[in-house]
């Protein structure tokens, strides 16, 4: 069994390793190409499929915990109808960055499989865990999920509440603080958050 | 004849196009809405005005019949001005001169002391809640916010510009103690 399959692995090598008989150069370029393309716009159309809403609360950790307490935040309802929707905030939107953020969610598909967080109960308990690996993550990108939209030189501190123009202009605008140091728990509920600091 | 293919050929094309032409038109035609009788009563157009002296038993009605029901009154606007506002009583609950919407005020956080709490008034310029907060009833002093005093809105309110429903004829104290002459 083992012989017949290290022969089969050891013929398939040599076939390999010999350059093409009967396909022409040109032809195995540009099917090679189209190949290409072919696979580069499946690779992307799935990467994206998992980069949707749709896709994250498609499993009831999402969809029964962070999911319900977003809906009832500004970031899912307000007055003009914006909305921010999970990747848009979890996910790095530069390529490079979104792939490595990608391939640390394999540890959430171990978790998904394992049931790390399947029930209520497991969720609040590791609660503090998961929110503090995102704070960690906005603190050491400088907030760059949130600024991708909340642009700190387009905000008009004119039209903000008094309270918030003076912090913003005193602690974002000199650089001195990001955003998620003083907005944790903007669009889910905080874990118990005896000893973090929160402004 | 050489080209009675052909012919067949543009006889179907001109079938096939009336066809599309017919299924178009067929789909595309403005629908008919049917004229369905809303049955639902009217709601009585009526604001939340008090009108003293108008009869009125029950003013959260706003005057309308009990037989019908008025539209709701718009949703009020939370004050955010952040003005203090003058006390009614010398120790009535300073009111919240500012919004509080989304602020978790939990057993796991509370948002309100994130400004408010003594060690943290100076980096954001607000009054930091008094020396009772921290006190417990037997007016031991407490290293944090004491747990009676923990939930802040069981006492301090936001104040919103929703119109009065009923008449207050509330004095403070120093009208009541003021000459009668000096009055008004």
């Amino acid at each position: 069994m083992w012989s017949r399959t290290k022969a089969r692995i050891l013929d398939l090598w040599r076939t390999l390793r010999l350059p093409s008989r009967h396909y022409s150069l040109g032809f195995l370029t540009v099917a090679g190409f189209i190949a290409g393309i072919l696979f580069w716009g499946a690779f992307n159309t799935a990467l994206e499929a998992t980069n949707t809403e749709a896709f994250c609360t498609s499993c009831h950790e999402m969809q029964d915990n962070v999911f319900e307490e977003l809906k009832t935040t500004i970031h899912y309802s307000n007055r003009s109808g914006v909305r921010a929707t999970c990747p848009d905030c979890h996910v790095p939107h530069n390529w490079t960055d979104k792939i490595a953020r990608k391939m640390q969610a394999s540890k959430e598909v171990w978790g998904k499989i394992f049931g790390t967080i399947n029930t209520r109960e497991k969720f609040l308990d590791e609660r503090l865990i998961l929110a503090t690996h995102e704070w960690n993550r906005l603190k050491a990108n400088d907030s760059l999920e949130c600024r991708n939209c909340h642009d700190y030189d387009s905000m008009d501190l004119s039209r903000q509440g008094s309270r918030a123009a003076q912090v913003h202009k005193l602690w974002l605008g000199t650089g001195k603080k990001t955003c998620i140091d003083c907005h944790k728990g903007v669009a889910h509920r905080l874990p118990d958050m005896t000893g973090v600091p929160q402004g | 004849m050489q080209n009675k293919q052909l012919w067949i050929a543009v006889a179907l094309t001109g079938v096939l196009m009336a066809l599309v032409f017919v299924a178009g038109w067929l789909v595309g035609r403005p629908k008919h809405v049917d004229a369905v009788a809303d049955a639902a009563p009217v709601p009585v157009e009526a604001r939340a005005v008090f009108i003293p002296g108008a009869g009125q038993i029950d003013a959260l009605r706003r005057g309308v019949p009990v037989d019908q029901e008025g539209h709701p009154p718009p949703l009020a606007h939370v004050e955010n001005a952040d003005l203090k506002r003058a006390r009614a009583y010398p120790m009535q609950p300073p009111t919240i001169p500012h919004t509080i919407d989304g602020y978790q005020v939990d057993r796991n956080s509370n948002r309100c002391m994130l400004c408010h709490a003594r060690a943290n008034a100076s980096t954001f310029q607000a009054p930091p809640v008094s020396v009772t907060h921290y006190m417990d009833r037997d007016d031991q002093f407490l290293a944090t916010i004491s747990p009676r005093r923990y939930f802040c809105n069981q006492c301090h309110v936001v104040q919103t510009d929703a119109p009065v429903l009923v008449a207050n004829q509330f004095r403070d104290i120093d009208s009541v103690l003021s000459p009668p002459t000096a009055k008004e």
